[in-house]
């Protein structure tokens, strides 16, 4: 077994990506990520592997493209804004049907925003991350242990699908230090016939392309893309239930915002409330079904998180609104508190008791 | 609470290292070490890099202590603009006081060591202490710290005098860790022909480590999210 280290939560993707396979970084630092690229810098040239840093954000995540049409694992990383600037590259990701890793350690916004952690990208990761019809799987990390394991998964599915995977943490995520175990995962290997690898003359050339001059062929891809879609939302959806038997109040939240509600949580069972938490792991696909579930015996919901309010319309979307929903939130940066956390779950069982 | 031998601290105190290995913490805990000893100090945090973690958190701890903090008035902002205050230079001209500076990490953090490094030479009362942490994945082995400490040195201007081991797994860390250390400090030791200055472990762990580990230096860590 390998041995235990110390690391931030940035440094743990990038490794993670290393051990997966991915030899091919191209990336720009923006705060709070900048870690990732410094870690990729120090450890590709001892590997024989890539790191490059791209003069902006729209050449790293086409030189993606570029390594992801041979069939290679390749990635790209930034915060918010940078992401903001990839969200063409991405577009055509999904248009050429790539695999491909997209991390994102988000910072507040919108604009120019700040530095300090924030969950504000949710809708441009579950919705609107590029023009057209389109989705990528986002995975949403809760420890720097989880940071590694879903860099690994979303190699994984992005190959296994042909699909963009997006690490959605939030800043704290990223540079927070944990203890990790980092092991290489068991090798899968993934055919892709599809890939620009030389045809030695032996087969037709491969075309990697999102452009369809005739609009039934692109409706006929979309249609094509989205069933593709669908067997990722049967299969892939994943989300932690921690204390949800028997709650009368559920607790809905993912990364840093999952783990400061279970303190609050712990404290509120102290004083005998019957409330659990949901933490979702895949925001896109989003586990509906464990929302429904949870649905048939609490009677109140609540959606913790660092932004305005965005994934609370996928929890009041997953029961078809059968439940109320309440919103406890912070932004621009701020975490909201154990305590803040703890003061809605009392309001909520006051309202059951009502 | 500190080991006899640790010995009596320079004039001025750099703290330099791989980012993550502690340098902040320490700083913090020898700024207000210093001061117990009946000393005036003056902490400056020279780190231009990290966003999130600084000197500055442990503001309150230092200012109830006595401790002055020199800091960039945009630590712990949204600015993120790496700059330093004029104020900065009591940590040369103000040598009436004891010095504690906080390197940031790398070679790229210590960059801004090198403004102050003639003025530190110049006077040639201070020791610059790498702090290392063998749990962390970039200086794991000896070659890899030796090689993140050259860097240091080649962009802050001066050179290393003494080690500070401070290997840990955070809150996880048991004196079993420490000791398991102790021949990896002791093979940097050897290679760099620099002594280990201290050990430093989380203040629960000293009793256990008490005479074990050469000078031990207990440090209480700044907790900056209460929630685990």
């Amino acid at each position: 077994m390998a041995e235990k280290v110390l690391m931030k939560g940035n440094e743990a993707i990038a490794e993670a990506a290393i051990l997966a396979g991915c030899r091919h970084y191209f990336g720009y630092p923006i705060t709070p990520q900048t870690e990732v690229a410094a870690y990729m810098a120090k450890r590709m040239p001892k590997i024989g592997g890539t790191f490059l840093q791209a003069e902006s954000e729209l050449a790293a995540i086409n030189m993606v493209i570029g390594v992801a049409s041979t069939g290679k694992r390749a990635m790209t990383s930034s915060s918010s804004p940078g992401i903001s600037l990839k969200c063409e590259g991405l577009s055509y990701l999904a248009g050429c049907d790539l695999p491909a890793l997209v991390v994102n350690v988000e910072r507040g916004g919108p604009g120019l925003g700040g530095i300090q952690p924030s969950q504000s990208d949710y809708f441009q990761a579950t919705r609107g991350s590029g023009h057209g019809d389109f989705h990528m799987i986002v995975l949403a990390p809760a420890s720097v242990q989880e940071m590694a394991a879903l860099t690994m998964k979303g190699f994984d599915l992005a190959d296994k699908y042909r699909m963009t995977s997006m690490i959605l943490a939030d800043g704290t995520m990223g540079q927070m230090m944990e203890p990790v175990v980092l092991e290489a995962p068991e090798p899968v290997v993934y055919e892709k016939p599809w890939a620009l690898t030389g045809t030695d003359g032996k087969r037709p050339h491969n075309i990697v392309n999102s452009l369809y001059l005739v609009p039934e062929d692109l409706e006929r891809t979309n249609f094509a893309r989205y069933e593709r879609y669908r067997t990722v939302e049967e299969n892939e959806a994943a989300a932690e239930s921690f204390m949800t038997e028997d709650a009368d109040i559920v607790v809905v939240a993912f990364g840093i915002a999952a783990r400061v509600s279970k303190n609050a949580i712990l404290a509120a069972r102290e004083k005998g409330i019957r409330v659990g938490l949901i933490r979702p792991i895949t925001l896109w696909p989003f586990p509906k079904a464990v929302i429904a579930g949870a649905a048939s015996h609490a009677k109140r919901f609540i959606s913790v998180e660092l932004s305005m309010g965005q994934m609370i319309e996928d929890v009041r979307l997953a029961m078809d609104c059968a439940r109320p929903v309440t919103l406890v939130n912070r932004a621009g940066g701020m975490i909201p508190s154990p305590d803040e956390v703890l003061a809605a779950i009392e309001t909520a069982q006051g309202g059951l008791k009502a | 609470m500190n080991d006899a031998a640790l010995a009596p601290p320079r004039r001025v105190t750099l703290f330099c290292g791989h980012y993550g290995s502690g340098k902040t913490n320490i700083a913090v805990n020898y700024a207000l070490w210093i001061r117990s000893l009946g000393y005036r100090v003056n902490i400056a945090d020279l780190d231009i890099v990290n966003p999130y973690f600084r000197t500055k958190d442990s503001a309150a701890r230092l200012d109830a202590a006595g401790v002055r903090l020199i800091s960039s008035a945009y630590a712990n902002t949204n600015v993120d603009f790496p700059a330093l205050p004029t104020e900065m230079y009591a940590v040369t001209d103000d040598t009436d006081a004891y010095a504690v500076l906080d390197i940031g990490g790398d070679d790229r953090g210590a960059l801004a060591l090198g403004r102050y490094a003639p003025a530190i030479l110049a006077e040639g009362r201070y020791e610059m202490l790498f702090v290392v942490n063998r749990f962390r994945p970039l200086t794991r082995t000896v070659p890899d710290a030796l090689a993140v400490l050259r860097e240091i040195e080649a962009a802050g201007g001066i050179r290393a005098t003494g080690i500070v081991n401070n290997t840990n797994l955070g809150e996880e860390t048991t004196a079993e860790d420490v000791l398991a250390s102790l021949p990896f400090a002791e093979a940097l030791s050897r290679e760099s022909g620099l002594p280990v200055r201290m050990t430093a472990v989380r203040e629960d762990l000293a009793p256990a480590l008490a005479g074990s580990v050469g000078p031990l230096f207990p440090i209480v860590l700044e907790h900056k999210y209460t929630w685990k």
